[in-house]
């Protein structure tokens, strides 16, 4: 890295950390609940508030968020494709499907157990879907990113048809679209270990560097690539299974983030994953934030706030950048 | 011969609406048949609006993957019909007469619709770019709507609730009449337009050379797919795959991208899948509600295999 491009990284180093710390506090006090912040240490309920609803509810969305840049990058880099994400892929989509064929196969699993499970089919349809994107010609790039939707929207419609036979529609939407209203203290500490996945991405990102290069090119360079494959599949299908059984689907955010920061700042790995997942964290509060403020004191679901941000930001992206990729 | 394929076609489509409208009769027959016939007029308008829609769409922006629904259009138009509920207010939309009310959407969707796809169109946009806009696109209308849908009183969502799923069983017979109308005509310039449309399928440029003014004949088309999306969305809700499933059959069986022959063979294929289809699943197996999710199954599957082997060509 040359000495400007250094400087202006720790600039926008500096940049992110202010807007995520901002962000933080800001989400500590919104909220339908009164909560005074002088008499914070004086009442005994405001404390209470904040570690009980708030922290939770603000740190899980900058794990989602950060977990689901990270999972969205990695899965860029894997499927060398800048229109893949995890939601878009069938990972989330048969992480839906793991959690339920579980609940109606083992109705008392424990919520760690699910997330076993639908890790287990993320991985399996994540892998899937690798394969087959692999066979399409590589000089029509936006048709991996069809065929990743159309592949989610099959699967999806066997989620919708098993739960609907099984009369579990209503428990399904729970999953479908992401919502943090429902976090509180015990509930989201599973999101850590995507944290932890975040580490292991950090650790061996000049490997993934290395894979984004191609298949051929990566083995000349002496990487054990079928190994860093299946290391990159879990990372993603961990992380988006967790996000899906903690918080639910939240489309976007794996796409959009990774895109705007390798844009910025290039695409060596080591370089911008920290910015990614400030990024990814920033996104997903900013507008978790904005849905609790929108219809106080009523909430919108992150998902449905996401769709719309993510989806303008991302065709502005499509028609922004020129037609190669 | 695709004469004679048609000719089997419309056989088999014939034998659907006579198994649709006679499995499992019961109790008062008068009562049941009316009942069904009113199905019955709802399906087929539905088929073939989904058919002719589709194959149009298809021939203007000149690619076999393409369908309204895949750009977004029903969720524009579900979008567009809660902006005006939005806009009017539950007990304003309620209040106002059910067809001038469909009326309002149609041109909702018609102004929306064109105003987004002509600059696209005209840009000659990378195919692959414009699916993907499209898909987008569906899930921002998507999201829209529901933002939307929060937004607005849990009464005056009520109101809107029930169109957001697409429901073969419960059609909204209220609209029925219109929407033939809308239907009939519609197929009218179609049919009208097949030889045009058998010109514009040869790309803008040799199109324009043949003496077509290119843009003005497709903001017209695009209109008249538009009226047609309209027309299924607003009966039975939106349905993903289903034109792509269906005129990619219809092309299998008449072998040939002539207008004449392929708009039939498609709406007779697609008669065959609903009709044909709703008999088995309601009147035989009696699981009424699953018809929709199967076809969004198997109409996305047929899209990736179409993709992974038409691609490889």
């Amino acid at each position: 890295m040359s000495i400007a491009a250094a400087k202006q990284s720790s600039k926008t180093g500096w940049i992110a950390g202010l807007m995520l710390a901002v962000l933080f506090v800001f989400s500590l006090c919104v909220g339908v609940g009164d909560m005074p912040i002088i008499r914070l240490f004086s009442d005994g309920r405001v404390l209470e508030l904040l570690l009980v609803s708030r922290l939770p509810r603000t740190l899980a969305a900058i794990l989602t968020g950060a977990g689901l840049a990270i999972a969205g990058l990695i899965m860029q880099t894997l499927a060398r494709n800048r229109y893949v994400e995890p939601a878009t892929a069938g990972t989330a989509q048969s992480a839906e499907l793991g959690i339920l064929l579980v609940t109606l196969l083992l109705p008392s699993a424990s919520l760690l157990f699910k997330s076993l499970a639908a890790s287990a089919a993320a991985l399996l349809g994540t892998t899937l879907f690798l394969m087959t994107a692999h066979r399409l010609p590589p000089t029509q790039p936006f048709l991996v990113p069809l065929f990743g939707l159309v592949y989610g929207g099959v699967i999806g419609a066997a989620v919708t048809f098993v739960a609907w036979q099984a009369d579990l529609l209503q428990y399904l939407s729970v999953w479908t679209n992401g919502d943090f209203s429902g976090v509180l203290r015990g509930r989201y500490e599973l999101l850590w270990l995507g944290a932890l996945m975040v580490v292991i991405a950090w650790i061996v990102a000049d490997r993934l560097t290395i894979m984004a290069l191609g298949r051929d090119a990566s083995i000349g360079l002496g990487l054990d690539y079928a190994r860093m494959l299946q290391l990159g599949l879990v990372i993603v299908s961990v992380i988006s299974a967790l996000s899906v059984v903690v918080v639910g689907m939240i489309p976007f955010v794996g796409l959009v983030v990774p895109n705007i920061v390798s844009r910025l700042m290039g695409d060596n790995i080591r370089g911008t994953l920290p910015f990614v997942a400030a990024s990814g964290a920033i996104l997903v509060l900013g507008c978790d934030i904005l849905g609790r403020l929108i219809r106080h004191p009523y909430e919108i679901p992150v998902g449905t706030v996401m769709g719309c941000v993510g989806g303008l930001i991302f065709l502005w992206l499509l028609f922004r950048r020129p037609s190669h990729v | 011969m695709p004469d004679r394929r048609l000719l089997c076609l419309a056989g088999a489509a014939l034998l659907c609406i006579v198994a649709f409208m006679t499995i499992g009769l019961r109790g008062n027959i008068g009562f049941v048949l009316a009942l069904r016939a009113m199905k019955l007029a709802a399906l087929l308008q539905v088929s073939v609006s989904i058919a002719v829609s589709t194959v149009i769409f298809q021939t203007v922006t000149n690619n076999r993957i393409l369908t309204p629904s895949i750009m977004g259009l029903d969720a524009l138009y579900l979008f567009g019909q809660m902006l005006l509920v939005f806009l009017l207010g539950g007990l304003g939309y309620a209040a106002l007469d059910a067809q001038l009310k469909f009326g309002g959407e149609i041109i909702v969707l018609m102004a929306l619709a064109t105003g987004l796809l002509l600059p696209m169109l005209r840009r000659r946009t990378d195919m692959g770019l414009m699916l993907l806009a499209g898909i987008i696109f569906g899930i921002l209308f998507r999201s829209l709507h529901s933002l939307l849908a929060r937004l607005i009183d849990p009464n005056d969502f009520a109101v809107v609730q029930g169109a957001s799923f697409a429901n073969f069983n419960d059609v909204r017979t209220d609209l029925l009449a219109f929407a033939a109308i809308l239907t009939i005509v519609g197929i009218v310039i179609a049919w009208r337009a097949r030889h045009v449309l058998d010109v514009m399928a040869l790309g803008a440029d040799t199109a324009t050379g043949l003496g077509i003014s290119w843009s003005r004949t497709v903001t017209g088309l695009l209109l008249l797919v538009s009226a047609l999306v309209a027309v299924s969305t607003a009966l039975v809700g939106p349905v993903a795959f289903f034109g792509l499933l269906v005129v990619a059959l219809a092309e299998r069986v008449v072998d040939t991208r002539s207008h004449a022959a392929l708009m039939p063979a498609a709406m007779l294929t697609a008669v065959i899948i609903l009709v044909g289809g709703q008999a088995l699943f309601q009147h035989a197996l009696g699981s009424s509600s699953t018809l929709g999710v199967v076809i969004e199954f198997v109409g996305g599957f047929a899209f990736l295999v179409l993709l992974v082997f038409g691609s490889r060509k």
